[in-house]
């Protein structure tokens, strides 16, 4: 029962500008869950790719069942019975089940020109009911709710006969009931001698499912421990690497802020009903609510991407219309998305042409032609004063470490002068230590005198840096509470309750 | 570089020293030098190649024939190499620049319109095309492999109704063949079509490299996406982009024109791909965000250069066919061992 599934030693890997993992160490037995905990770039993800043959360490040696292997492809991880699980599904929408999960391994008929489907089907079917699972394997994947595509994920990486299951965050976008499937089923794998590496963020289930816990931070192990006396506080302050301190939150500010930016009414055909708030020169407006409840609609319809089927806009008292990014840039309200390699950066631009990006009109001559020395200038003004660390201004931005990157998306909206910034989750995929700098640069932005919208999922993070509190649920605003007034279960309580009423006007 | 802790930022100038940064960035500059330099080098084995194996090779009259007879590619390459750096594509260069030639051949023959004023009319009517595919593009927001077939065959199919199926002559325009054919350097055996090449590449490259539409070009194939919500009108600059290939693709017209003396209305399909393909051989990246006009010219000039050794050298016109092909897959693939897993 016990055998040793996978052995980890003293695993480097450098990417360019970023020590990803440094010395790690960490082993796996045959039935047993051991999690993978650590804060966004702490060096989770690089390690699991690198036991899924997507990347390869530089230093260091992974042994599978005591014998040492090169796992220089997702092939050879196959074959090694190693599987994983991604936390972005990568499956096939228009794909049925059953093609997906034996998808490259189908059985061919009609002198192997033909799939054959029957057979197809039938396996999903025996592999249905051996786990227990209750979809039909002839449905899209396209129809499936996430959770069920998440249970597909899992049925795929089981019918590799895989003996080393990795999951990635499999409960993010799991109901509770759905969650507790999935623990059950763990159990199940568990009996069979599979051993299971589960990274997760909520550390309150780790308790329920693990058996060790390894904790890593800035690409190092910090250490491990039975999940059964691991206490979660301890297990924390060893994520962030620092006891944690009592909550700090900002100070309040003064009564009299003059207002900038006022929605009302504001709806979409999709989603958001009747949101109306207000922000404040000099205010940092959070934006808290679970997935789903509308807050990236917020933000997107307030700066033109998206088309709204109602509502006003005002900026400090004058009637808007957004009909365009383009528009919100002119006004000066600017977006920093949460998916910031999508929606943020060019990657393959260099980080002056990135800060520039919003700004070139200005960076120009009579003659219409770019003036390099000036962006030259404005780039290394805004790498200097938010300490972009970068080795030079021409320096791809693909490149640079998650904190460094969202710097360069900041640094192109202050370029542009935007007097409201409206910031999605700005500390998602960020190091512990860039996360600190992001929120003073947040405080900084906002004592100057812009008006902040900060969407957060981390209720931490909100009570810590917003003055107010907006609160969505289900395209509603259900909430706008003072920060001196809101705890973590006031927040949760609005954004999971329907507040009779709708929408409160701030 | 994690080691930053919650004290505060690290001063950024002590991160500008870091020596393994300075290295990655160095090498990516002289990588991006090495792109431009490879393709050049090429051009000169490939002279070097031909003139040791064909003593006419090197003379100055078959010179002036490579460069006469890459202008018209180089032309249409130019144009499209912002379309192909914003991420787009064009196939309706050939039959376009087919169907401006037969509009100048209507204007200035049929209609007897001034030279200048036929000449200027039938490059804005390659405008007028590469307008109709912007606005196909980023209005109705058809693909533009889609929009620009589609405009293929309808520039194809009109410049045959137009033209009635036959040749227009310009040879009661006086003036016009000197579009192509004159030297404008007195002394200098040089065509004005070859100096049309050069002096629009010289334009491209600034407006590429140092105009707004050019960084806009480059912003929205690198990632439409960021470049929207960053606040850049993606759709007006996306019509402005093939707009300016329409342009191009009409001066192609007008110089092949003056170059045959006359606008022949079958001519023209497969110059798109050619020009694709010189825009490739240079260095430019089909998925966007990546190339440059000089890269274009080289890539042009050894399309040219290829196609005209093979020719002294007797080798059939088949052939030379299968050997562009062949270019094409070799010029691509050593930029992909370039550029290794960076790109």
């Amino acid at each position: 029962m016990n055998a040793q599934l996978v052995r980890v030693d003293g695993v480097s890997k450098t990417f360019p500008g970023v020590r990803a993992l440094s010395d790690v160490s960490l082993t796996l037995d045959a039935g047993e869950v051991h999690a993978l905990v650590g804060e966004n770039g702490a060096g989770k993800s690089t390690l699991m790719k690198i036991l899924a043959g997507i990347h390869h360490q530089d230093e260091g040696t992974v042994a599978i069942d005591g014998r040492v292997v090169e796992i220089d492809s997702p092939t050879a991880a196959q074959d090694l019975g190693i599987s994983i699980i991604h936390q972005e599904l990568s499956l096939m929408p228009d794909l049925t089940i059953a093609e997906n999960i034996f998808i490259g391994r189908e059985r061919r008929r009609g002198f192997g020109l033909f799939v054959d489907d029957a057979d197809l089907n039938r396996r999903a079917r025996e592999l249905f009911d051996h786990l227990g699972i209750a979809l039909d394997p002839r449905a899209k994947v396209g129809s499936l709710l996430v959770a069920q595509q998440q249970v597909v994920e899992i049925a795929k990486a089981l019918s590799f006969d895989a003996r080393i299951i990795i999951m990635d965050e499999p409960t993010a976008a799991l109901t509770e009931s759905e969650t507790h499937a999935l623990f059950g089923l763990i159990g199940d794998l568990k009996r069979h001698g599979t051993g299971i590496i589960y990274i997760s963020h909520r550390l309150e289930e780790l308790a329920a499912v693990a058996d060790r816990i390894t904790v890593l931070r800035d690409g190092a192990c910090v250490g491990t421990l039975a999940a059964r006396d691991a206490d979660l506080r301890q297990v924390v302050s060893m994520m962030v690497g620092r006891q944690l301190r009592g909550q700090t939150r900002p100070p309040s500010l003064p009564g009299d802020l003059p207002t900038v930016l006022e929605v009302r009414g504001l709806s979409t055909k999709s989603l958001l009903k009747d949101v109306s708030f207000s922000l404040r020169r000099g205010e940092i407006l959070g934006f808290a609510g679970l997935m789903g409840a509308g807050r990236t609609e917020v933000a997107r319809a307030i700066c033109g991407a998206d088309r709204t089927d109602g509502g006003e806009i005002f900026l400090s008292g004058r009637r808007v219309r957004v009909s365009s990014p383009a528009d919100a840039a002119r006004l000066g309200i600017g977006y920093l998305s949460e998916d910031r390699k999508r929606f943020g950066l060019m990657l393959d631009q260099d980080v002056a042409f990135n800060i520039v990006a919003s700004d070139l009109r200005r960076h120009v001559n009579a003659a219409g032609l770019v003036r390099d020395d000036q962006v030259r200038q404005t780039a290394r003004r805004y790498v200097e004063t938010l300490s972009i660390r970068t080795p030079s201004i021409r320096q791809r931005t693909k490149h640079l470490s998650g904190g460094n990157q969202q710097k360069v998306v900041i640094a192109k909206w202050l370029a542009r002068d935007c007097e409201v910034l409206i910031f999605d989750e700005p500390t998602r995929g960020i190091d512990v230590g860039a996360k600190e700098e992001i929120y003073s640069l947040l405080r900084t932005l906002a004592d100057e005198g812009k008006a902040i919208i900060m969407i957060s999922s981390e209720l931490p993070e909100v009570l810590r840096m917003a003055d107010r509190i907006a609160v969505m649920c289900e395209g509603r605003l259900t909430a706008v509470l003072d920060n001196a007034d809101a705890d973590q279960e006031t927040i949760m309580t609005h954004a999971t309750k329907l507040v009779p009423g709708g929408g409160v006007a701030a | 570089m994690r080691d930053v802790d919650a004290t505060g930022p690290a001063p950024a100038s002590e991160a500008l020293t870091a020596p393994e940064h300075v290295r990655t960035t160095r090498v990516g500059v002289l990588r991006r030098q090495l792109q431009q330099f490879l393709a050049f080098a090429s051009l000169i084995a490939l002279i070097l190649f031909f003139s040791i194996a064909d003593d006419n090779f090197l003379t100055w009259s078959n010179i002036t024939g490579i460069l006469l007879s890459t202008a018209v590619i180089g032309i249409l390459a130019l144009g499209t190499t912002f379309v192909i750096v914003s991420g787009g594509i064009e196939l309706s260069l050939g039959t376009g620049m087919t169907l401006a030639a037969v509009m100048t051949g209507v204007f200035l023959t049929n209609l007897g319109w001034p030279l200048l004023l036929g000449v200027v009319a039938g490059i804005l009517s390659g405008a007028a095309m590469g307008l109709i595919n912007g606005l196909n593009i980023a209005v109705l927001r058809i693909p533009p492999f889609i929009a620009t077939l589609a405009m293929m065959l309808i520039a194809q199919g009109l410049a045959l109704v137009i033209s009635g199926t036959a040749p227009i002559y310009f040879t009661d325009v006086p003036g016009f063949t000197d579009i192509s054919q004159g030297e404008l350097i007195p002394g200098v055996d040089l065509p004005n079509a070859v100096l049309i090449l050069f002096a629009l590449t010289a334009l491209g490259a600034i407006v590429l490299r140092k105009s707004l539409l050019g960084r806009y070009a480059f912003a929205i194939g690198s990632n439409e996406e960021a470049a929207d919500i960053s606040g850049i009108d993606v759709r007006r600059w996306k019509i402005l982009i093939y707009t300016l290939s329409g342009v191009f693709m009409g001066i192609a017209g007008v110089v092949l024109a003056a170059r045959l003396n006359s606008a022949q209305p079958a001519l023209g399909l497969g110059y798109e791909l050619q020009a694709i393909a010189a825009v490739v051989i240079g260095g430019t990246s089909l998925q966007g965000g990546k190339g440059s006009i000089v890269g274009t010219l080289i890539g042009a000039l050894i399309v040219g250069t290829v196609t005209n050794g093979l020719r002294i050298m007797s080798i059939p016109q088949e052939w030379q066919t299968v050997i562009i092909g062949l270019v094409i897959l070799v010029a691509v693939y050593t930029d992909n061992l370039r550029r290794g897993r960076d790109g």
